[in-house]
């Protein structure tokens, strides 16, 4: 039933396989309707895939995940189209054609029986998108911690990948650079590997359209009074899901980047490029306040003498259980809250220190950390600007999805049969990505129900 | 090429070393610096209160003035630079308050004249490379912290030509002479400015925090673009002797004392002896003072 009789396509196009983006594939194509499912990465999960527990139930993000994620992988009325770009969008509401482009995996996904034989020889330990670039110390790296097969020159994006089928980086691939190597071609047991791959253009035929596209964050190379990018015991909040993470570069080990000591004294700067009219962006991220409590508690989890300090401007705790979440961080797992902004964080020795103030009591505060946690702002992602004026959409003044009524209608764009769902409109939680999800679902189907199929009257 | 020079006060008395160095120097790579005519003190601090115009004019009679000699007007003072700098952009976005100004100082100005740090001119306009190609003297191993202090970096949306953060426009000068630039974590932190007459025990603090930073990521030496900023890293140390055991000062360079050595200049008249803490010794340990000998070889 993919085609109206009054000429609708009644297949879905989906921008971005998150949490948002997969909830709206299942619950559309659950219905009967033919979805095609669109990432710019190898696999489908988005940034919750990359993170270690969620709050403020702390269930492990992959292991609540996974089912959506292989149902997606195997649903036989999802197109996948992972490791592509929408590149072109025609056509209005009901008949959108839609040019998709597949970058090279230099590997031959049908061939591919993912036994992992590649990525486990490959000689090329890269910094890894994934892991947001952590390099960790030498010693780490060879302590065999880092999980087989990621942060590779060939690799996957984790162990519970979906697709789980390997891509190889072209930037760092001995082969590419240097011409030479090829091991992965020489291990693969089925010939898969094909160094000589282009990318593949597909066209699809849509009748309605979900931007899930997601957030990405604010880049610590500008926040140049938290060190610019240039301290790498300084790290951004995804980085620190990937230290905390069972399947991150250290295997959930808890380590610092610089010399892969264990970090006893651990601080979270809030508000990194958020509510900052003057130098980035006005808005509050909103999921920062607990993902920091959720880490600092998974962090005392980890190393029970540890300590664990929160600077932060307010605590906006509002979602239900997440205030008592807080309360619990501050009072079972004893992680300090000090009501400041830092003005400065550097290196000195192998300390990071950070300077701020308290702002109860009015002195200044100066700490020696380890390890410094930034939770800079949510930002949307990068490709959002270009998809919007492809198909004629706009963006608000920091690049967000403009709603076509905030209030009373949050999944709609000023387009007939484009929708919005998940934090590609604004910072947004986990359940909240996925109600939305839902929510664009709903509106499709609602769409797809008056579409007439041909076997219809 | 050429470009008028305002000197400020402080370069004309306690800096007048620091005048030298910048004057021959420019002179050395090529930068033809002309005197504002009949020049006045800048203000010497941005007013915050943009109703009260009066304190623009100041430093708007010295645009006025600047304006006469060409369209780019430089001064080597960083606070000079900051008020100038300011003063013109203010004029150029408020018409009716620049009317004002105009009547009172009884001039037609538009805010016509580009006003630039003289690092900045030094950094866009000669270039690096090409001061580099005139190094007589190479810098070699002297280890030096650049100090930029805030009056070049802030607010970085009005004065601003380098990372207000983590700026390098110093340190890469420093590499074009030879020196081995330090980087170290608070050359843009404040020094405490005119704390140093009311609070001068918190400047101290600043300074010594500064300074140990400095030493800590193994500088011998500072670097600094400002005049004040180098007044109190300088004079401060004295203190610091008493207060912190073992505290080994550092002398502190005007960035152009640096530059006319490595150039090969006379370097008699940059104003050694009003250092704190005594330069001359450093550089003799690194061959780069030899005395009367080096003067009588310079090439100028």
């Amino acid at each position: 039933m993919s085609s109206g009789e009054n000429g609708y396509s009644r297949r879905v196009l989906i921008v971005g396989g998150g949490i948002a983006g997969m909830q709206a594939a299942l619950d559309i194509a659950g219905s009967g309707y033919e979805v095609v499912l669109v990432d710019k990465l190898p696999s489908v999960g988005g940034h919750m895939h990359q993170l270690s527990e969620t709050f403020p139930t702390l269930d492990c993000a992959q292991c609540i995940m996974t089912p959506r994620t292989v149902d997606v992988g195997r649903h036989e009325n999802i197109k996948l189209h992972v490791y592509s770009e929408v590149e072109e969008i025609s056509g209005q509401m009901g008949n959108f054609r839609v040019r998709i482009r597949r970058k090279p995996a230099y590997v031959n996904w049908d061939a591919c029986t993912a036994c992992g034989a590649c990525t486990e020889k490959c000689p090329q330990l890269v910094p890894f998108d994934f892991d947001r670039h952590l390099e960790m110390a030498k010693e780490m790296r060879t302590g065999g911690v880092r999980h087989v097969g990621t942060g590779k020159a060939i690799y996957t994006l984790s162990p519970q990948a979906v697709p789980k089928k390997p891509v190889i980086d072209v930037d760092h691939c001995l082969w590419f650079q240097k011409g030479k190597c090829r091991l992965c071609e020489k291990v693969c047991p089925v010939g898969a590997i094909d160094y000589e791959q282009q990318e593949a253009w597909f066209e699809e035929e849509v009748g309605a359209i979900i931007l899930a596209t997601g957030f990405e964050l604010y880049p610590l190379e500008k926040l140049g009074e938290y060190g610019g990018g240039r301290v790498p015991d300084v790290i951004d909040a995804l980085a620190m899901e990937r230290l905390l993470s069972a399947s991150g570069p250290t295997a959930g080990v808890m380590r610092r980047p610089s010399d892969g000591k264990e970090p006893r004294e651990v601080v979270w700067i809030q508000c990194a490029g958020s509510r900052d009219p003057e130098l980035a962006m006005p808005y509050c991220s909103k999921v920062c306040c607990m993902y920091s409590a959720k880490q600092a508690m998974l962090y005392k989890h980890k190393v029970h003498d540890g300590q664990a300090i929160v600077f932060y401007i307010d605590i906006r705790s509002a979602g239900k259980r997440y205030e008592e979440f807080i309360q619990r961080a501050m009072e079972e797992d004893q992680v300090l809250y000090i009501r400041g902004k830092p003005s400065k964080v550097f290196r000195e020795g192998d300390k990071v220190m950070v300077w701020g103030a308290d702002t109860l009591t009015g002195q200044p505060v100066e700490v020696a950390a380890d390890l410094v946690v930034i939770s800079p702002a949510m930002i949307a992602s990068p490709g959002t600007q270009r998809l919007a004026e492809m198909l004629g959409l706009e963006v608000d003044a920091y690049g967000w999805w403009a709603e076509h009524e905030s209030n009373m209608a949050p999944l709609e764009t000023s387009r007939p049969g484009v929708f919005l769902a998940g934090a590609g409109t604004g910072p947004k939680d986990i359940p909240e990505a996925v109600s939305q999800g839902s929510g664009a679902a709903g509106k499709v189907l609602s769409l797809l129900a008056r579409w007439k199929g041909p076997d219809e009257d | 090429m050429r470009a008028t020079y305002f000197p400020g006060c402080t370069l004309n008395t306690t800096g007048k070393g620091f005048d030298n160095a910048v004057r021959a120097s420019a002179s050395a790579v090529g930068l033809e610096l002309i005197e504002v005519p009949d020049w006045n003190c800048c203000g010497a601090t941005y007013p915050l209160i943009i109703d009260n115009i009066l304190e623009l004019a100041a430093p708007a009679h010295v645009l006025v003035a600047a304006q006469t000699q060409g369209r780019i007007l430089t001064t080597a003072c960083t606070t000079c630079y900051n008020v100038l700098k300011r003063t013109n952009e203010f004029i150029r976005k408020h018409p009716d308050e620049r009317d004002r100004l105009n009547t009172f100082i009884e001039a037609e100005y538009q805010g016509e004249v580009n006003v630039k740090d003289i690092l900045h001119l030094l950094r866009d306009d000669i270039g690096f490379e090409s001061i580099q190609s005139h190094v007589q003297k190479p810098l070699t191993d002297l280890k030096v912290a650049c100090y930029y202090g805030c009056m070049v970096l802030r607010p970085p949306a009005e004065v601003g030509y380098d990372d207000p953060d983590h700026p390098t426009s110093l340190d890469d000068l420093m590499a074009a002479l030879g020196a081995t630039p330090i980087d170290f974590p608070h050359k843009n932190e404040c020094c405490g400015a005119y704390l140093a007459v009311k609070a001068p025990d918190v400047t101290r603090d600043m300074v010594y925090t500064i300074l140990r930073s400095a030493q800590a990521a193994g500088a011998e030496a500072i670097a600094t673009n400002c005049p004040l900023c180098q007044f109190n890293l300088d004079k401060q140390q004295a203190e610091m002797r008493k207060i912190h055991a073992g505290y080994r000062p550092v002398p502190v360079f005007y960035f152009s004392q640096l530059m006319g050595l490595a150039l090969g200049l006379d370097v008699r008249e940059y104003g050694w002896d009003q250092h704190y803490i005594d330069a001359r010794p450093l550089l003799a340990a690194r061959n780069l003072w030899q005395g009367e000998a080096m003067v009588e070889g310079a090439t100028q």
